[in-house]
């Protein structure tokens, strides 16, 4: 919170009207397809694509420990079966997009920083705009809509995988049959629980390439400045998460 | 025409224009001196409206730049080529790719953008280099492209940041030698800022001298070369010291 209330100096209003006014100007620089849409598929591969392997990676790891966590509570209270509810609804709710938010926070957000701070502090982007381009329109908007819409899918691979993950640890670790495990998952199951995690994973996606946007050009004095940049992105990123999942939970749950 | 009308400019407590005035007559080049830090860039700047003043204002072609709308500022932009000190390249684009980017934004065919970029690498006598990175280009060639970037626009005005700061005598006098050609071949309003002063000498006709925020004198290369003013002979002499009553109490017969 410290580092979102030092993104303008004069307190948390200040700091919300800077991120809102920016979310506006990309919202009007929308409108001018013809520069941000030929660069939307390559900032899709990059900040969606390259960053599945990452995810798949915590979806892995999460997967095992929920179902091993969960068997340790079960055990002798609850039928095991349960482990499948618990590590499917917590993998789709919470912890795949969750998780998945916070590591692209770093890897998606960090980038995006220094990639525009370099520019910023090179005086690429008074490049851009002395070529008599939209900077939002140019550096943001592609971004932006990017995560929007690659943070869900890498979500959903990571929640497949986060599923598949704990059916294999139920199975191979703990004294679970594969129906068993599918019993749980089928058990409190709602449709409501993926598009809850996703949408939360779309805005998530948003957030994050936004922080790191405005961070980065937002930098000033050199590779120190550059630095700086990303991690106030990150930290805003993940801040942003976090407020987000709240958000979310008490407005659609 | 531009025309800088006592424009202020501040970053926080540091003062850097400070009632700023100098007319920058069409077709010809201005070279606006000054000390490292002076101001010459940010002055720059104001031009294209990358800087807004905190008081004056800034006419570009009976425009006030800073009063401009979004749509208006980019008109005002695409009749401007800026040529930057350390050549601002986009680092992830080709030299190609950096020149086409500029020409986008216009309404040319795609035959025509690419007879401009051959046409502005050429003038630059860098034909073969369309296809380096800039990270594989040396100073002097980057600042090149960037004036190729600047000119492929044909622009009314260019705009050159310390064109040859940070070169060898050899490519600094190239670069010398291109701004003339390029205002020879195109007819565009050249703004130099520099503190190059054997550069300055080649490529003005008419000098400024910018010192604590304004303009110290104004003249032509030969009222330069002749001025009294101890500030102005201090800086174009390359002279180390100057006792500072002088500093303060400029000589008869100067102004801006």
């Amino acid at each position: 919170m410290q580092q979102l209330l030092a993104i303008r100096g004069t307190g948390l209003g200040g700091a919300i009207g800077r991120v809102g006014s920016a979310a506006i100007d990309c919202l009007r620089a929308l409108a001018d397809v013809r520069t941000w849409a030929p660069l939307i598929v390559a900032q899709m591969r990059r900040l969606g694509v390259d960053s599945v392997p990452i995810a798949i990676f915590i979806a892995v790891f999460t997967g095992i420990v929920l179902a091993l966590l969960s068997s340790y509570t079960f055990t002798g209270a609850v039928p095991l079966y349960f482990v499948g509810s618990l590590v499917g609804k917590t993998i789709m709710m919470e912890l795949g997009p969750v998780l998945t938010g916070m590591a692209l926070a770093g890897r998606v957000g960090a980038n995006i920083a220094a990639e525009l701070g370099t520019m910023r502090v090179t005086e690429q982007v008074d490049a851009l705009e002395t070529l008599a381009y939209d900077t939002n329109a140019f550096l943001i908007v592609p971004r932006v809509l990017a995560g929007g819409i690659m943070f869900p899918i890498v979500t959903a691979f990571a929640v497949a995988v986060g599923v598949v993950s704990g059916w294999i640890t139920a199975v191979n670790l703990l004294d679970l049959s594969t129906p068993e495990f599918f019993k749980g998952l089928r058990l409190f199951y709602q449709f409501k629980d993926v598009w809850f995690g996703l949408v939360k994973a779309g805005t998530f996606g948003l957030a994050v390439t936004l922080m790191g946007c405005l961070q980065g050009l937002r930098a000033r004095g050199g590779a120190q400045g550059v630095g700086r940049a990303a991690t106030r992105a990150v930290v805003l990123g993940c801040e942003s998460i976090l407020v987000l999942d709240a958000f979310w939970a008490i407005v659609l749950l | 025409m531009i025309l800088f009308e006592g424009v202020s400019k501040a970053f926080g407590s540091n003062q850097v224009l400070d009632g700023f005035s100098l007319e920058i007559p069409h077709g010809q080049t201005t070279v606006i001196l000054g000390y490292s830090g002076s101001g010459k860039s940010v002055a720059l700047k104001h031009i294209v409206g990358l800087l807004t003043p905190d008081e004056g204002r800034v006419v570009v072609d009976g425009s006030v730049v800073h009063e401009l709308k979004r749509d208006e500022l980019a008109e005002l932009r695409r009749s401007i080529g800026y040529v930057f000190q350390f050549a601002a390249l986009f680092d992830s684009m080709t030299v190609e790719e950096n020149i086409r980017l500029g020409l986008a934004r216009r309404d040319l065919s795609p035959a025509e953008i690419e007879e401009r970029i051959v046409e502005s690498l050429r003038l630059v006598e860098l034909d073969d280099a369309g296809r380096l990175l800039p990270a594989e280009l040396s100073g002097g060639m980057r600042k090149r492209v960037g004036i190729a970037r600047a000119i492929a626009l044909r622009p009314r005005y260019i705009l050159y940041d310390e064109p040859t700061t940070g070169l060898d005598p050899v490519t600094a006098a190239l670069i010398d030698h291109l701004m003339i050609r390029v205002r020879q071949e195109s007819g565009a309003t050249g703004v130099v800022v520099t503190h190059d002063m054997r550069s300055a000498y080649s490529v003005a006709d008419r000098i400024a001298m910018l010192y604590d925020g304004a303009i110290r004198q104004a003249g032509s290369v030969e009222e330069i070369r002749a001025t009294r003013d101890p500030v102005v002979r201090q800086f174009i002499e390359g002279r180390p010291n100057l006792p500072s009553a002088t500093v303060s109490a400029p000589g008869p017969g100067v102004g801006p």
